[in-house]
This record gives C-alpha cells, sequence and structure tokens, in this order.
C-alpha cells in the first residue's frame, strides 16, 4: 500500500514531463503545419 | 540485459497507465519520419553537383527505392518478429527498434559520404525499415492491456504519432540541412547522424518509460465482460491460428484496400492539387495542402480510433468505406467546379479517415482474436499496408499517365483514379460486412494459454 501510494504521488511530475516530453515537439510540428496551410487560402 | 527482459518492465502498484502513451508516442513519433523521408530525395540528388546534379549523381528514380525498401521492410519485420516482440516485452523491442532506426541513419550517412547508393539501401532501407517494423508493432498489445475500456483510443493515440511525426521531421530536417549546408557540401550526411543520434534517445526514453500492467491488473471500475458480445471475443486465438481464420484475410482486405485509396493520392497529393487547379494553387500552397493532409491524417488515428470505442469497430469501417466512396466521387467534381475549398474539405475527411484506418485495425484485431497474441497478429495484418504501398501508387500514377497519352487534359486527368479509388472501396464495403465472430474451434484453450504465457 505504501509503494503504492509512493508511486501514485511520484506520478503527477512525471506525467506532466512525459507528456510535455512528446507533446512540445508535436505542437511545433502542427503550428508549423498551420502556417504553411494557411498559403492554400491567400 | 535485465534492463530489457519483461519482468523489470512489469509496473509497481499505483503506476499511472497514462505514463504509456508518451512511451509509445516517443517510439511512433520517431519512426514516422519515413513519411517525411522525401525531403532528403532533392538534395541527395546534387551531392556531387550541389547547385544542380552532376551526371553521376543519384536519380530520383533510384533514391525513391530508399522509401519502398523501408516500407517493405517494415511489413516483412512486423510479420516475421511479431511474436518475438510479443513475448519479449514492449521494452526489449522498442529498445531494439531504436537501435536499428538510429543505426539506419548512421549506415545511411555513410552511404551518402561515400557516395554509395547500396549503403543507403542496407542502411534506412533494411536496418532502418526493420526498425520501423519493430517500433510499430511494439507498444500496441501493451497499449491494450492497459486500456481495455478504451482499446481504440490508447492505440490510436500512439498511432497518431506515426501521422504526426512527419509534421515535425520534415521541417526540422529542411533546418538541419540548411544549417549544414555550405557552398561545397550539402549537409545531408550531417542531417542524417543528427537525426540518428536524436531518435535513438528519444525512443530509449519511451523503453524507459514502458510498463506492462501486472497479471490481473485492471482499471479502477472496470468490469471485464464475462460473455462475448456479438464482434467482441473474450477468448485468445494463437498467432498462427489467426492466419487460419477467415477473419483475418477479410480485416487484411479491409485495411489493404482502405490504405491503397489513401496512399495513392498521398504521394500525388502536391501534384495533383496543381493540375487540377492551374493558376488557382501554387507550388508553395501545394506544399500546404499536403501538411494540411497530414494533419487531418494524424488528427483522423485518434478521432476514429477513439470513435470506434463507442460505435464498433465494424461500423467505424462501414464509414470509411461509404463516406470515403462519395468523397472520391465528389473529388472530380469540385475539380470541374473550380473550388478549392470543396477540394481541400473532401480530402481532409479522405486522409482522416486513411489514419483512421490503421489506428482502428489493433482494437479490430483484439475484439475478434484476444489480447494475447494481437500485437503478433497485428504484425502481421502489416503485410496490407506493404502492399497497398505497391498498389496504390502505382494504380494512380499509371492511370494518369494512361489519360494524359490519350489526350485527356491534365485537370481532368485523375477523375478516372479516384472512380476507382472509390470502386476500391467498395469491395472494402463487402470485406466488412463479411467479417463475423471467429468461430470457437480456433480459440486458445485456458490450458495452452497458460503454456503460452
Amino acid at each position: 500500500m505504501e509503494q503504492a501510494a509512493q508511486a501514485a504521488s511520484g506520478n503527477g511530475l512525471k506525467l506532466t514531463l512525459a507528456w510535455a516530453f512528446v507533446g512540445i515537439p508535436l505542437t511545433w510540428g502542427v503550428i508549423q503545419t498551420c502556417i504553411n496551410a494557411l498559403q492554400l487560402f491567400k | 540485459m535485465s534492463f530489457l527482459s519483461r519482468d523489470p518492465t512489469i509496473a509497481p502498484a499505483g503506476y499511472s497507465r497514462w505514463l504509456i502513451p508518451p512511451a509509445a508516442l516517443c517510439v511512433h513519433l520517431c519512426i514516422g519520419e519515413a513519411y517525411a523521408f522525401s525531403v532528403f530525395n532533392l538534395p541527395m540528388t546534387k551531392l556531387l553537383g550541389i547547385t544542380q546534379s552532376a551526371p553521376d549523381d543519384w536519380k530520383l528514380t533510384d533514391l525513391g527505392w530508399i522509401f519502398s525498401i523501408a516500407i517493405f521492410f517494415l511489413g516483412a519485420s512486423a510479420a516475421v518478429l511479431g511474436r518475438w516482440v510479443e513475448e519479449g516485452g514492449p521494452r526489449r523491442a522498442m529498445f531494439t527498434a531504436a537501435i536499428c532506426f538510429g543505426s539506419g541513419f548512421m549506415v545511411s550517412a555513410v552511404g551518402i559520404s561515400m557516395h554509395a547508393l547500396w549503403l543507403v539501401y542496407l542502411g534506412y532501407g533494411v536496418i532502418g525499415g526493420i526498425g520501423l517494423g519493430i517500433g510499430y508493432i511494439s507498444p500496441v498489445s501493451t497499449l491494450i492491456k492497459w486500456f481495455p475500456d478504451k482499446p481504440g483510443m490508447a492505440t490510436g493515440m500512439a498511432i497518431m504519432g506515426f501521422g504526426g511525426a512527419a509534421l515535425v521531421a520534415s521541417p526540422a530536417s529542411v533546418w538541419l540541412m540548411s544549417y549544414f549546408n555550405t557552398p561545397s557540401h550539402i549537409g545531408v550526411a550531417e542531417t542524417f547522424v543528427t537525426l540518428g543520434v536524436v531518435y535513438f534517445c528519444f525512443m530509449m526514453v519511451g523503453a524507459w518509460l514502458v510498463r506492462v500492467p501486472a497479471d490481473g491488473w485492471k482499471p479502477e471500475g472496470f468490469v471485464a465482460p464475462v460473455q462475448a458480445q456479438k464482434l467482441i471475443t473474450t477468448s485468445n486465438v494463437y498467432v498462427y491460428e489467426a492466419l487460419k481464420t477467415p477473419q483475418f484475410w477479410l480485416i487484411w482486405c479491409v485495411l489493404c484496400l482502405n490504405v491503397t485509396a489513401g496512399i495513392g493520392v498521398l504521394g500525388q497529393a502536391s501534384a495533383m492539387s496543381q493540375e487540377m487547379f492551374p493558376g488557382k494553387v501554387t507550388p508553395l500552397a501545394a506544399a500546404g495542402f499536403v501538411g494540411l493532409m497530414a494533419l487531418f491524417n494524424m488528427a483522423g488515428r485518434f478521432f476514429w480510433a477513439s470513435t470506434s470505442d463507442y460505435i464498433g469497430r465494424k461500423n467505424t469501417y462501414f464509414c470509411f468505406f461509404v463516406l470515403g466512396a462519395i468523397l472520391y466521387a465528389i473529388v472530380p467534381y469540385t475539380g470541374s467546379i473550380g473550388s478549392v475549398v470543396a477540394f481541400v474539405c473532401a480530402y481532409a475527411v479522405i486522409f482522416s479517415m486513411y489514419g483512421g484506418g490503421f489506428a482502428t485495425v489493433p482494437a479490430y484485431l483484439r475484439d475478434m482474436f484476444g489480447t494475447r497474441y494481437v500485437g503478433a497478429i497485428h504484425g502481421m495484418l502489416i503485410t496490407a499496408w506493404s502492399m497497398a504501398g505497391i498498389f496504390g501508387p502505382v494504380l494512380v500514377n499509371y492511370i494518369r499517365q494512361y489519360q494524359l497519352d490519350h489526350g485527356v487534359a491534365s485537370a481532368q486527368a485523375y477523375n478516372v483514379s479516384m472512380y476507382v479509388m472509390a470502386g476500391l472501396l467498395v469491395v472494402g464495403f463487402f470485406c466488412n460486412l463479411a467479417v463475423k465472430a471467429v468461430d470457437a474451434r480456433h480459440h486458445m484453450a485456458a490450458r495452452n494459454l497458460d503454456l503460452a504465457a
């Protein structure tokens, strides 16, 4: 039980870092694509 | 190498299952770079001539084989190594994929420096292709085990990364090449080395993060159905036994036809948009169109796979085939009325369903064949993608050329291709319609399941 509680308490930071690690490059790629795609409607 | 064995990857109590999708994304966001490989093609035709192609420079037709070899080895390795991936656990598979994919770039970089094309075929095509195959299937069954309540959404999230990787890889590769470029040297080799190192490290983070759930683990509040539903089994089918079922081959056809329709157009999207709307769509705008399609390809993977958790896999594929066939049939009309907006909207939905087809299929297999060998069965199904990768572009390119040779104007040269694609989706509709629950004689007995475990 104690181990589970410890694991759960560390999860918040781990989750934030893990999702930021994959989310930041992906968001950058999406923004770059949207900027380029605007050319289509100019 | 205990780090790589299955036991250390068993999650401790309290481990959040929401850490598994980013682990899977670490791998898929890297290997999906394959979709952006074409950004290297033109620079690689000027490695000797620098400003323009020299007589000894590589030709575009020769370079096109790099991607084809990689996709072939993706399918072959996923099919051959699926059981090895399944039985060794996700960490060993992700680690191996990282080694293969990273070293594939390194070997290719050596090939580019020595101007030896066979080394690039071997590096990116063969070694990198094997990394692609292992990496693609490595997190699938793990995600399904962690998310028995939302298997479509979970695998959709990972496979979304494969679709989205090109959005990152394409501008990043262009930037790296311009960074390493000098007046006397094209920086492709250095770009490959950088990408190899970065992708290896990124994928290793995924290998470190991934965990398998402990035996008997289930999400809080989740009650596993005791009785099989109409199209969702509670039993398991052994990996090679699945090949003996008509359901496997029907789903193989479903995936192959859905992918053939999309992949054929994907390779021609830029040229097609410019030829169908001459004067309206510039090369720059066409590049924007390709990017936008990649965005919908990515978003569709998550959207449709998540939707399939609510409406069922079979119904999701019905949407793809009915809506897809109608939209493909409408595309020539959008060209005839000169509506770029209608053309873009039609393709946005088409490409969302192209991506959705990839992302929904692991959950479809889980429903049909159970969780135990879903990763390995998915690996064998990936051969449908390899076949589609050959059929799709060949169909679109040859039909277009045939039309042009017979005096059809370039703006209308794609019309027949679109009707053929619509026809393929109608065939896919009937394949999907024929999918029924797997006969109980193919199910593994509980005793065999223990032995297999």
